[in-house]
């Protein structure tokens, strides 16, 4: 026995045991791990994930504007024009001009020029509207602003404006909250009724499997979207408050995906009871509760986190197409699928193409969790040689 | 499937009553409506009766085959749901885009899984990822947009969305009538395609994977079998099994992509008239077109059930 006259880590002294021994040996979460890290693309997914996390529990410090706050000045306004020349062609710091806003009096047309008469330097951590970081902690900085030398500010709309005036960046970073937390609050209200009722209804059998099945069966013979798209405007024609509709929709996608959750959990259940190992525990006189807690869940476990990262991506796009047909989320919370509904026709779009952008975001966090949902597919299926 | 479409049909019936308001909403609030018309439009349209009494009213209509009237069209729901080749644009969206869907990503399924991880499996694979992730609106909103400002078809001479440039619709069919309305559908089929291939190419990849590996093919490759026949006589046939029973599953998928593209691309669909009757809180007509998106999946389960067993000689004799 080596004598440590240090505290070893738990690592160093699985080390010291493997050089005794001869070889390594790694746990079930190591090996996942290890697997993981190896799916290059699954790796690039979960960074963007986390970017996106980060952003949106800062969004407010980010953001340059509160969500609300409209400039009616500057309605459609186009994105900034940052300049990194200044007139004499050299390479200054990034500063941007203000917007002139001209109106034709003989064609009633808008433009927007650049007012070049006075240079805005873009700074970090500037003064602005007064906002509670996460919630508590009132602040009134942001990370970046357009002040002049004399301390003036000017409007730096980094990726536009909407039909009010109001800043497109900022939105997309509060439509953010919404966009990335339908996901997983809908799946982490499925798992528990569909591993509860298919669970049980693979388990044991008889009547109660014939009557979840059943259950099941009816809500997978409901079209899912159309219902949805009534449910959303029932909540709308309610008068609830943005949250509620909110809290409203997460139960409605939870409602409608359930039955197709149960069934397949079911059937996994249905599988591994069948096992030998099963059959040996209850031969040695396990319970059901033993049997069900200590045997079937864990085998079931990788195939439902595998099942809810993947459903995450799905509830995302249901949430968004709602929210553009207008069923989904209400003023004045928005996501990015609100954000796109004042982009529902060619001639919006043709004249203010920056109102597409929240789409961009959509599809970017979309396919991030499609891949990173991939990877941990690809990690924990245990038959797979990686 | 009966009973299903009867409770599919009751909570869709509970559902438009407990949304607030009812068609007359805007009615009541008209200040030129006299209370007697009001009553005689709510006596009309059955809303001052109890619910299950309007619910049985309902049934009783549908099993004679009779869908009610619209409220907003006085016409037969039936017509304004169905007619005005509704029904047949819906059916042939539906069908073209599920048959071009597989066309396309069986064979490109093949080639990733017999060119694993070599660069273009990489890329197929992420093309598929991409597809899956755009947003059917959002696609079909950036097509348009493509189409009408960055490629400016309109000074070509071609319209987007809808069914038809203006110009063709009395004419009989022609055959560059027929040309305009391919032209006019290959963005829908593009955009609803894109979604449902991208999951079909990983199964098809996955499910050959797997095929491959097993004993008789290597059999079939040591018997000296060239690897073509392999591939598509032996190992395709068997991989296809499991995306047969897919089938069943895409249909909802298609029925809501196809909503959404069909209201931001004009197509005429039952969907979009769906959605216009959701707007208006058009009873009859909503209750229609559920029971035909409920229908459509039920009989999409039934076919896809016999395809699989038709496909799959062990499942016969089970």
């Amino acid at each position: 026995m080596v004598r440590l006259r240090r505290k070893t880590t738990r690592a160093e002294a699985r080390a010291l045991k493997a050089e005794e021994r001869g070889y390594v040996s790694r746990s079930q979460g190591q090996m996942i791990w290890s697997a993981f890290k190896r799916h290059r693309v699954g790796n690039v997914g979960t960074v963007v994930v986390l970017i996106f996390v980060v952003l949106a529990v800062f969004a407010e410090f980010i953001a340059p504007y509160h969500y609300g706050t409209q400039f009616r000045k500057y309605v459609y306004a186009p994105p900034s024009v940052v300049h990194f020349r200044d007139e004499s062609g050299s390479m200054s710091r990034p500063f941007v001009y203000k917007t002139k806003r001209e109106l034709d009096l003989k064609t009633y047309k808008v433009t927007f020029d650049e007012d070049t008469s006075a240079k805005y330097f873009l700074r970090f951590f500037v003064r602005g509207s007064k906002y509670k970081l996460f919630g508590f902690i009132p602040s009134s900085i942001h990370l970046f602003g357009a002040v002049a030398e004399d301390g003036s500010t000017a409007e730096f709309f980094v990726l536009g404006t909407d039909s009010l005036g109001r800043d497109l960046f900022t939105r997309c970073l509060v439509g953010s909250w919404v966009s990335l937390a339908v996901g997983p609050l809908v799946v982490m209200l499925v798992i528990p009724i569909s591993v509860v009722l298919g669970g049980v209804s693979g388990y044991y059998g008889g009547g109660i499997d014939m009557f979840i099945q059943r259950l099941c069966e009816v809500m997978l013979a409901i079209p899912g979207l159309p219902i949805l798209m009534a449910m959303g405007a029932a909540l709308r024609g309610f008068g609830f408050s943005a949250a509620m509709v909110f809290m409203g929709i997460i139960v409605a996608l939870a409602i409608v995906s359930w039955g197709g959750a149960a069934r397949i959990i079911r059937g996994q259940v249905l599988a591994i009871r069948e096992m030998d190992f099963v059959n040996a525990a209850r031969a040695v006189g396990a319970g059901d509760m033993r049997v069900i807690v200590r045997h079937i869940t864990p085998n079931v476990m990788s195939y439902l986190i595998v099942n809810a990262t993947l459903t995450i991506p799905g509830m995302m796009l249901t949430e968004a197409a709602l929210s553009f047909l207008g069923y989904g989320i209400q003023e004045p919370m928005t996501s990015w699928g609100a954000l796109l509904n004042a982009a529902t026709n060619v001639g919006a779009i043709e004249q203010h193409p920056w109102i597409l952008v929240p789409g961009i975001f959509i599809v970017i966090s979309v396919l991030a969790f499609n891949f990173m949902g991939d990877a941990i597919r690809d990690a924990v299926d245990p038959y797979s040689v990686v | 499937m009966i009973p299903l479409l009867l409770v599919v049909s009751l909570i869709s019936f509970i559902l438009i009553k407990i949304m607030p308001g009812d068609y007359l909403t805007t009615a009541r609030l008209n200040p030129v409506m006299t209370a007697e018309t009001l009553q005689a439009r709510v006596e009309r349209y059955g809303l001052d009766k109890p619910w299950p009494v309007q619910y049985l009213y309902w049934l009783k209509g549908v099993v004679t085959g009779d869908f009610g009237v619209s409220m907003d069209t006085q016409m037969p729901v039936f017509r304004t749901l169905f007619l005005g080749g509704r029904l047949m644009w819906t059916i042939i969206v539906a069908s073209t885009t599920l048959v071009l869907t597989w066309i396309f990503a069986i064979p490109i399924g093949i080639y990733s899984a017999t060119h694993q991880y070599k660069a273009s499996d990489h890329t197929v694979t992420f093309l598929g990822f991409l597809g899956l992730s755009i947003p059917n609106f959002f696609f079909a909103l950036v097509l348009l947009w493509m189409f009408v400002v960055v490629f400016k078809v309109g000074e070509h001479g071609l319209g987007v969305g809808g069914l038809l440039d203006a110009r063709f619709f009395d004419q009989p069919m022609s055959w560059a009538k027929f040309v305009n309305y391919i032209w006019h559908l290959w963005p829908i089929w593009v955009v609803i395609g894109t979604s449902g291939m991208a999951g079909l190419i990983r199964l098809m990849r996955g499910s050959l994977l797997d095929t491959l590996a097993l004993p008789y093919v290597q059999t079939a490759r040591s018997k000296g079998l060239a690897e073509r026949v392999v591939t598509y006589k032996h190992a395709v046939r068997n991989a296809i099994n499991p995306l047969v029973t897919t089938l069943g599953l895409a249909l909802p998928n298609l029925v809501g992509g196809s909503i959404i593209t069909a209201i931001v691309l004009n197509i005429p669909t039952v969907g979009r008239a769906y959605f216009s009757a959701l707007q208006r809180q058009d009873e009859p007509v909503i209750m229609g077109a559920l029971l035909f998106f409920s229908l459509f999946l039920l009989i999409g389960n039934v076919v896809a059930d016999f395809l699989l067993a038709w496909v799959d000689p062990r499942i016969r004799y089970n």
